[in-house]
Parts: C-alpha cells; structure tokens; sequence
C-alpha cells in the first residue's frame, strides 16, 4: 500500500440549472456514475456535495460545479474515467456543459494516505495548474508526476 | 506534447526493418491477428516453418521491440508434470513510426485535438468524421486492403468467425481500416486495435467520441447500419468502440 493517494477536482460550467429538463439525462447519469466509481478498483473518497450527488456548486457561480476524489493511483482513476462506461458520459458532455477554453478543467495531486482533501485546498490547486503549469503539486494526466519518496522524520 | 527528438527519431526505422524479412513478417502478422499471447508451435503451424526457425524469427521481433514475451502453462495443467511454462509472444506496446524527410503529424493531431477540446467543436469533428467514414465505407477500401493483405480478418485466430456473408463484410471493412476485429459472442464484435490509441489516451472524450463518429459512418457507407449498431464500449486493452448486431425482431 501506497503512502500517497491521488486526488483529483475537476470542474464544468453548467449550459442550464440542474432542475432543467435539458439536464436531466446529465443528473440521471449521476447517481450511476457514482456507484460505478464506489465500486471501481483503487476508489478511495468522494466528496458526496450539496445533494448528495457527487456535484459542488461554486458559492459565488451555480452554474460552476466541482467533483473532487481521492484514488490509489492515476492508473485506478483513468481506468474509472476512460475505460469504462464512465467515457460515453463523457463524450457527450458539451450537451451539458460549456466548453472550458483555455483554463484547465482538471487537476491532480499527491496527498498522504488516509488524509481527506478539502474543496477551497482543491480549488487553489487548479489555480495554481493554471498559474504555473503542471508541477509535482498540481498536475494533468498528460504530464503525471510520480508519488513523493516517503521521507523518514 | 510529442517532443523535437521524434522528428529526426530514425531508430524507429531499425525496429521496422525487422520487418523486411518475408517469414518474419508473416510470423508477425500471426501473433498481432491471434486472440491471446501465442506461442512458437502455433506459429510454426501457420507459417509451415520448424519451431526452431519460428522462434528465431519471434526472438528477432522480440529484440527490435516490436514483440514482448511472457510464459504460461498452456494446457491449463499445474504442479508436477505440468510441464515447463511455454514462452509466449505478444504485441509489443510501443509504436513505432518514421518518415523520411521529418514530418511531425502526431504533434499536428495532437494540437489539433487540444484546440477541438479548448473550443469545445467536438460536434463538427464528429460530423466530420462521420461523413469520412461514410465515403470510406461505400469506396470499399476496406475490403480491398484485406484481399492485398492477404486473407480473411480473422484467419488464424482459432475463435468465434463471422457467422454470415454480411457479418464477414463487416469485419473485413474494420480489418481494412486498421481496427483488427474479432467476434466476441454471437452478433458482437470487438475491436482490439485503436488506429488513434495515443492520441485516444491523451484526450479520450474527443478521439473516443471521434472513433465511434467515424466507425458509425464506415457502417452506414458499407450499408450495414440497419444490420450493425456501434457504440461506446470502454474497457481496458482494447479499442473503446463494439459492434452489436441490430435485433431485427
């Protein structure tokens, strides 16, 4: 067993509330993709959010949503992302969402194991991916860091 | 990001001309259309060579990177008198590509999907792709590529063939475009190649959904959309589109 875990935020700005009937395929898919990711090999935490659904809405915009996670390894996270049933809710998101630009969407980083990240932590590590690029303390799945050398105190 | 060092990168090219032997290249397209990792006896046997100048080949694939090892008992049998573990052959992860003068069109593709996913234009890509396929499936040039390559798809594989003219037509139309498929259960097919895998892994939702455009466009081209339903089908080692046959009940 690792002394780190991989946690990840990562964001989207709603096209319409979620009570909108044009979200509803979006917040139906919620629910199962929660449990797939309860299930899936190497799921540590989830932040279960607002309605219990997974999703955190920015204090200061709706429509901007967050779901932050915790994982053993990048392997164990892109297999629940991208190989599995999770990618074809995935590829449909700009019916739901507006496109991100420029700002990255989502980001990863090193915590030790058993320590539970908080959403204003995750926030500032999004921050700083945009602010500096990918760096051991803030990075992307095109540009994976390894998990910090345990240090003895 | 694809780095400078792949522009003028020619040791690509000694991993390819381990390819320009004639029996070798036979031995393996044997190991890339089998089901699983196969071994040298299987590969003697279609090739109708001596195990011992079948491994030599396999061993030469093995050293230029273009095959990896790994040994299991074949027979299912454990403990004593199990025998000893087979060596066995699979393809090897790596790609390998030159061109000769340099030509950077993996970076291209890669800045090009970046942008797609930026602006989120992933519904012009798909149309885009869609209609590719669709001209790619009615030209046939799926097909064509098969009977050059010599044979049917899935000679040699030893699983479940196309149980029909259609569904042999559809599975030469895959092989054609570089999808190497393989029947999986009755009316199913999946894909073990991804043409796009490195740029897939780098931005899954737009190649994904790209792929799956464009592999519902081939069908429709070929005429076979009433019979075959593409769809998104992630899972680990293979390409993240299946086929299923359409329930024509």
């Amino acid at each position: 067993m690792s002394a780190f875990h991989l946690a990840q935020i990562n964001t989207a700005r709603l096209r319409a509330p979620l009570d909108d009937p044009s979200m509803a395929e979006f917040v139906a898919g919620l629910t199962l993709m929660n449990e797939l990711a309860d299930r899936s090999p190497g799921f540590v935490w989830r932040l279960a959010g607002d309605d219990g659904d997974g999703t955190i809405a920015a204090p200061a915009d709706p429509s901007r949503i967050y779901t932050l996670s915790v994982w053993e390894s990048p392997a164990h996270l892109r297999a629940y992302a991208y190989q599995s049933q999770h990618l074809d809710y995935l590829r449909r998101r700009r019916e739901w969402f507006h496109p991100n630009g420029p700002e990255a969407a989502l980001v990863l980083w090193w915590l030790p194991a058993g320590e539970i990240p908080t959403l204003d932590e995750s926030i500032a590590r999004l921050d700083r991916l945009r602010a500096d690029g990918p760096t051991p303390e803030a990075f992307t799945f095109r540009d994976v860091f390894p998990a910090p050398a345990s240090v003895a105190r | 990001m694809t780095t400078s060092k792949d522009l003028d990168d020619l040791d690509d090219l000694d991993a390819l001309t381990a390819l320009a032997d004639g029996v070798r290249r036979r031995a393996y397209r044997v190991v890339a259309d089998g089901a699983g990792p196969v071994g040298r006896d299987e590969v003697a046997e279609a090739l109708g060579i001596g195990r011992t100048l079948a491994a030599f080949h396999l061993d030469k694939l093995v050293a230029a990177g273009l095959l990896a090892t790994s040994y299991a008992r074949r027979s299912g049998r454990s403990g004593p008198g199990a025998g000893r573990p087979a060596k066995l052959y699979h393809l090897a992860p790596a790609e390998h590509a030159v061109s000769v003068p340099p030509r950077a069109y993996r970076t291209a593709a890669e800045l090009l999907a970046e942008t797609l996913d930026e602006l989120g234009a992933e519904n012009a890509l798909n149309e885009v792709a869609r209609r590719h396929g669709r001209r790619a499936g009615a030209a046939g040039g799926g097909q064509r590529a098969v009977v050059a390559d010599g044979g049917p798809p899935d000679a040699g594989t030893g699983g479940d063939g196309p149980r029909d003219a259609g569904e042999q037509g559809v599975h030469a139309l895959l092989a054609g475009h570089g999808y190497a498929p393989v029947a999986a259960g009755p009316g199913r097919i999946e894909l073990r190649n991804c043409p796009f895998h490195r740029l897939a892994e780098q931005f899954p939702p737009v190649v994904c959904g790209m792929n799956l455009a464009l592999v519902s466009g081939l069908l429709t081209g070929a005429g076979q959309d009433t019979a075959w339903t593409a769809r998104m089908d992630a899972a680990p080692g293979r390409c993240c589109v299946s086929l299923s046959k359409t329930n024509l009940d």
